[in-house]
């Protein structure tokens, strides 16, 4: 399978990575190369076998319903490049 | 043409944990901003989320009150997608193993008829923050208390058929969720939202129309104008031979309309995939059975009980269980009362008047259940008679003390002296010379017309303390001479 230079341009969007043509095309050729491998992995009978979504074999461990953390604004807020009323500010998100 | 409304609606109840669902902040609403937030609320680069137990015990109760099948493994997942006031850029949710499987709820409608809606399925997920749009000199302000507080989202299968039962689902999912104790369901305070998929088809056609999605209507009342204003609006762009646009859409209420959301091509490629921070969760039979032996009374067995212990009416038995507040509330006052069948017709009637008309919820009565009971009791026992519990209650919504203490300083017991009584009559009497001589000039029939006045002048000369039972024998008795 080959990804034309159009996914890639799509996929970097989604994760807000800005790429130029160079790039792209590098990641192209990569990211293909990873899809082949994945293809490959394919042909193997899994019939049977229970999809695995964490390799470590253990299950979740649950935490009490406790409030252990208080206040702690001040220090949060002062690695914010702006910061106004008690709020971590950003630019403008249009609705 | 004849279209066939079809509705599937997705809710997000926000669960009523003290600490969030991954962290160990508070989740009170109403903080200051950005005070109960942790590291991993934020997003901090090897911050790991710790799973909350009750979130889960929660999510388990519910899956039991809609029949549902119990995911014994389950995963979390994530949602990726990047806005400001989600810092991680994805958000933990659930995707092909939720923890609520298949259920159903049944509904009863206006006209009595009983209504099975299916549940697709329900999951817990963590809200976002919140973006603040006003006032920050062009800038968007972030309040990141709201991060990571856990939600369920249930999901409905596309069974609903109009606005009606859409409302009458969403108030037993209201009613299902505050009786369950898991979650507030104040709508107001988003603790419960609503985004509702409406698609229309050709009547005895099977193939679904394609649908829109208005996203988070947060009433009761704006979820039913809703509906019909999208129905209206698709209905109207069908009869054109137009095409309707998959897409989400939002509704105003102040212009009764809703409008198209701004267009997010790639808005549902969220790219899902196990989250690597969260291990599954396996759940086993002996815990899921606890909880459902534990599980409270809820709506349906409320209302039947209602019925059969106080001799309700299945209308009465209805609007008292509606709420886990609303039964409380009555079962307390009917218990103080000693009378089932007043203590409905006084917490539906006088008490309900005074919540509408300052739109407050049965929670927020400034006259608690005892003391309306205290109340009942005075009317039960003849202290005093049901025009004057009236303005007691008055009093006692103004919040002037119990029922005891209003009768006590204002004087209101009623007089329940014959001779007290007697010689409240004979003065009214004495008073209205013409109207007794034409009385007793009356033939019966009419007399029984008149007698209403002299009741009148009886019940303003004594300021309604007369007991109204006593005064009409002696009344007749000393009118007729």
């Amino acid at each position: 399978m080959s990804l034309e230079k159009q996914d890639v341009l799509k996929i970097a969007h989604l994760a807000r990575l800005s790429l130029d043509d160079n790039d792209a095309e590098q990641y192209q050729n990569s990211l293909t190369s990873i899809l082949d491998l994945v293809e490959q992995m394919q042909s193997v009978d899994t019939d049977g076998v229970e999809p695995l979504s964490n390799p470590l074999e253990a299950k979740q461990r649950l935490r009490d319903d406790v409030v252990t953390e208080g206040n702690r604004r001040e220090a949060f807020l002062a690695n914010a490049p702006q910061t106004e009323a008690g709020l971590f500010l950003v630019p403008q998100v249009i609705e | 043409m004849n279209w066939e409304v079809v509705i599937g609606l997705e809710i997000h109840a926000q669960l009523s944990t003290n600490s969030k669902l991954f962290s160990g902040a508070a989740t009170s609403f109403g903080a200051e901003p950005n005070t109960n937030t942790t590291l991993v609320d934020l997003g901090m680069p090897g911050a790991l989320p710790v799973f909350n137990k009750e979130a889960l015990r929660m999510a388990v109760m519910f899956g039991h009150a809609v029949n549902a099948e119990i995911g014994m493994t389950s995963i979390f997942a994530r949602k990726n997608y990047f806005y400001p006031d989600l810092p991680k850029g994805y958000q933990t949710s659930q995707m092909d193993d939720p923890i609520v499987g298949k259920g159903y709820l049944d509904i009863t409608l206006d006209d009595g008829t009983v209504k099975r809606v299916g549940i697709t399925r329900a999951h817990l997920e963590e809200d976002a923050g919140k973006s603040l749009h006003e006032d920050f000199h062009g800038m968007t302000g972030i309040d990141l208390n709201r991060s990571s507080t856990p939600l369920l989202e249930i999901v409905s299968e596309p069974d609903i058929r109009s606005a009606k039962e859409a409302v009458a689902y969403v108030k037993m999912i209201h009613s299902i969720v505050t009786y369950l104790g898991i979650c507030d369901g104040n709508m107001a305070e988003g603790n419960m939202r609503c985004d509702v998929n409406i698609s229309l088809r050709p009547k005895g056609q099977e193939a679904y129309g394609t649908r829109t999605e208005i996203k988070n209507v947060n009433s009761f009342r704006f979820i039913e104008r809703a509906i019909y204003t999208e129905i209206e609006r698709q209905a109207d762009i069908l009869e054109d031979g137009g095409k309707i646009t998959q897409e989400t859409r939002l509704y105003d209420p102040d212009k009764d309309e809703t409008r198209s959301m701004r267009s997010k091509e790639e808005a549902n490629d969220y790219r899902y995939f196990p989250c690597p921070d969260l291990l599954p969760i396996e759940l086993t039979q002996e815990y899921v059975d606890q909880i459902a032996a534990n599980l409270p009374e809820l709506p349906k067995q409320k209302a039947d009980r209602f019925m059969s212990e106080y001799k309700l009416s299945e209308y009465d038995a209805g609007v008292l269980s509606a709420t886990r507040a609303m039964a409380d509330y009555f079962e307390e006052t009917a218990n103080v009362a000693g009378n089932a069948k007043l203590a409905a017709n006084w917490v539906m009637g006088e008490l309900s008047k005074y919540l509408n008309s300052e739109s407050k919820d049965i929670s927020e009565s400034p006259v608690s259940a005892g003391h309306l009971g205290g109340l009942l009791v005075r009317i039960e026992d003849n202290t005093i008679n049901g025009k004057t519990a009236k303005s007691v209650l008055q009093a006692m919504w103004d919040g002037e003390g119990s029922a005891d203490d209003i009768i006590e300083a204002k004087g209101l017991k009623q007089v329940t002296d014959t001779g007290a009584i007697e010689a409240v009559i004979q003065s009214v009497i004495d008073a209205n010379p013409a109207q007794v001589e034409q009385f007793r000039a009356s033939d019966e029939d009419k007399q029984k017309k008149m007698i209403g006045f002299f009741m009148g002048q009886v019940m303003k000369a004594s300021q309604g303390k007369a007991n109204p039972g006593m005064v009409t024998p002696i009344l007749n008795k000393l009118l007729k001479g």
